[in-house]
């Protein structure tokens, strides 16, 4: 601002921007008006899932909807959590979730160390594959999957989903973490080691703890994607016994209907360490997605 | 792979400089050449085995008969082309295509354009309502897919679904009971609603990020030049975020060319054949049916249209990727 306002003659500028302002005052109303609006819309389905989840019976099936939650009641979570198979599907869900995420973290972090500090042949078409598997709708690939899995006697058990789910987990988890490290600044380990540290000690010392917080946000975004996925989970886990809770939530819709109160809450408790996470690293995964397109 | 051992590469790498000026071929020198290569192996063998041998096996199915009973005896009939003919005479296939194109065009307009002016929208709210409405698209963001679809079955139930109960108060028309999936053009509607209201958070914020980094003094320059906010958005904020553009259209393309959660859930798992998209008929064919082979001649044709749509995405990744 300030290369360019000196430019502009300074006796007019202050009478602009007066006659602006309340118009300009104005016009932010407006604005604000509009935002609260889109907000409202925007928010609406989540509030009303958790608003549904805490209202009695009656107060759900009711002609004239209840904008609130009057009386609240904790019934819904309860009869979601007492059901059939919930802990033990939370378990599976935990189960393939960590494990996953464990493996495809480790070898994500040694296959993005490659990509991000050596220059060899074959970088380029690994970067190719790495961002054109990614294209690969995962509907089809679930039925070669399925196929394999089934002659393998790997169908309806969780080493089944784990070694599936790394599918599409492994190469974005690469790709983010390459960027994390590229992010390094690569004269931060040359000064260490100019200062007497040795290589390995410049490794610990300074590109380990900078990359940490990439590392982390990686693990959770794999942890979120891992945890949201429902085809893979739905096609291979056929015993009630053996799902996990995207899977369970189909689990409320019977023949006789949906029962919409228990569905609610299960649906808030499935999302909920989800949101958590979500809101813990979103603003570092957000710009990783895009980080070509800004960079170059 | 020790990890000392993939220190003590990495940092070889880094001291090229060090290591030119003895060009021989010390164990060093080996073993920074082999590193990448040993850092790389496990997640490519990984690669191998759950992306590329799947590809393989997909390519291979389609010119198979696949059926239940090759299921149990674990190998398919080679047929040849029959299962690519077959599609290509089904007219169902050639409807189905043609309803993904424009499901596809239809959500990732209204995406990128309601994304677009939520972002332009951002920028000109005061503070407060600037953190509320952000805070609003990472929570509609971080919504899991699965929950979301639920959360919109319940609104548009026909009997105690909210939607009904307004449309009817507005005096819009007579919604008591309506029934939104009985119609496919109003069911698709609905889950339209519900999968841009899912990506519209992303589009945002990225877009939002990407505004405020457009240099203020080009749009002041601008502005003094006489030009009009309409022009100064297209001949200087657009051309600055093209780049942000092209990879959000792509990957909304990627997105909505490939839904099947919010269609199979949303309609109890047994969509009628109106619903079909290239996802849902592929699924169909391959797990209620049982032809695994047609299934996979359908989602070959999915990945080729895949691939070959979003062939600019793909090399301005690797492109952004080279820079470094």
């Amino acid at each position: 601002m300030s290369s360019v306002t000196p430019i502009a003659p300074t006796p007019v500028a202050p009478v602009v921007v007066r006659g602006h302002s309340r118009r300009r005052r104005i016009n932010r109303l407006g604005w604000n008006l509009l935002g609260l609006c889109v907000f409202a819309v925007m928010v609406f389905p989540v509030y009303w899932m958790v608003a549904t989840a805490f209202k009695t019976g009656p107060n759900i099936f009711s002609y004239s909807p209840k904008w609130f939650p009057i009386p609240a009641t904790l019934a819904n979570f309860g009869d979601a959590i007492h059901r059939d198979y919930f802990w033990r599907n939370v378990g599976n869900s935990l189960i393939v979730v960590g494990v996953v995420v464990t493996f495809s973290l480790v070898l994500a972090f040694l296959a993005a160390l490659a990509l991000a500090k050596f220059r060899f042949y074959g970088r380029k078409a690994f970067i190719v594959v790495i961002i054109a598997v990614q294209m690969v709708p995962l509907n089809a690939l679930i039925i070669p999957l399925y196929i394999t899995l089934s002659r393998a006697d790997q169908v309806n058990k969780l080493s089944g989903v784990i070694i599936t789910y790394m599918t599409f987990v492994l190469p974005f988890t690469i790709w983010t973490l390459r960027g994390f490290i590229l992010g390094v600044p690569r004269e931060l380990e040359e000064a260490a080691m100019v200062d007497g540290t040795t290589r390995f000690g410049a490794f610990v010392r300074i590109l380990l703890p900078l990359v940490a917080p990439g590392l982390v946000a990686t693990s959770i975004f794999a942890f979120i994607q891992a945890w949201n996925e429902y085809i893979i989970a739905y096609v291979l886990l056929s015993s009630p016994e053996k799902q996990t809770l995207t899977v369970w939530l189909a689990s409320f819709t019977t023949n006789r209907g949906t029962e919409w109160g228990p569905l609610m809450a299960g649906a808030t408790l499935t999302a909920l360490p989800v949101v958590v996470f979500f809101l813990l690293v979103q603003r570092r995964i957000a710009f990783g997605l895009t980080a070509g397109a800004v960079r170059g | 792979m020790p990890e000392g051992a993939t220190a003590v590469a990495v940092a070889e790498s880094d001291f090229s400089l060090a290591s030119r000026r003895r060009p021989r071929w010390s164990r060093h020198r080996i073993a920074g050449a082999t590193a990448p290569y040993a850092l790389l192996a496990p997640a490519a063998v990984v690669i191998g085995a759950v992306l590329g041998y799947p590809l393989y096996l997909i390519a291979r199915l389609s010119f198979e008969k696949y059926g239940l009973f090759e299921l149990i005896r674990h190998k398919g009939t080679w047929i040849g082309l029959d299962n690519y003919t077959e599609i290509i005479h089904d007219s169902q296939f050639w409807r189905v295509l043609l309803r993904t194109v424009a499901f596809t065009v239809v959500n990732v307009s209204l995406t990128m354009v309601l994304g677009t002016a939520i972002a332009l929208l951002l920028v000109r709210l005061g503070l407060f309502m600037r953190y509320l409405l952000t805070g609003a698209l990472v929570f509609v963001w971080a919504t899991p897919v699965v929950v979301a679809v639920d959360v919109w079955r319940w609104m548009v139930d026909p009997q105690f679904g909210i939607a009904n109960w307004a449309l009817t108060k507005l005096h819009i028309g007579d919604f008591v009971r309506h029934d939104w999936f009985v119609n496919p053009w109003s069911g698709f509607a609905v889950i339209t609603a519900l999968v841009v209201w899912g990506a519209i958070p992303f589009v945002a914020i990225t877009v939002f990020a990407g505004l405020s980094q457009v240099p203020e003094e080009l749009i002041e320059a601008a502005q003094i030049d006489g030009a009009r906010s309409r022009n100064v958005f297209r001949e200087v904020t657009l051309p600055l975020l093209k780049p942000i553009f092209v990879i959000l259209t792509s990957l909304s393309i990627i997105w909505d060319f490939q839904v099947f959660n919010q269609i199979w859930i949303m309609l109890d798992q047994r969509p009628s054949t109106d619903y079909f998209t290239m996802s849902v008929y592929s699924f169909v064919e391959s797990f209620r049916i049982s032809e695994y082979g047609l299934g996979s001649a359908i989602a070959v044709v999915m990945v080729l249209i895949m691939l070959a749509v979003t062939f600019v995405y793909v090399r301005q990744m690797v492109k952004a990727g080279e820079v470094h």
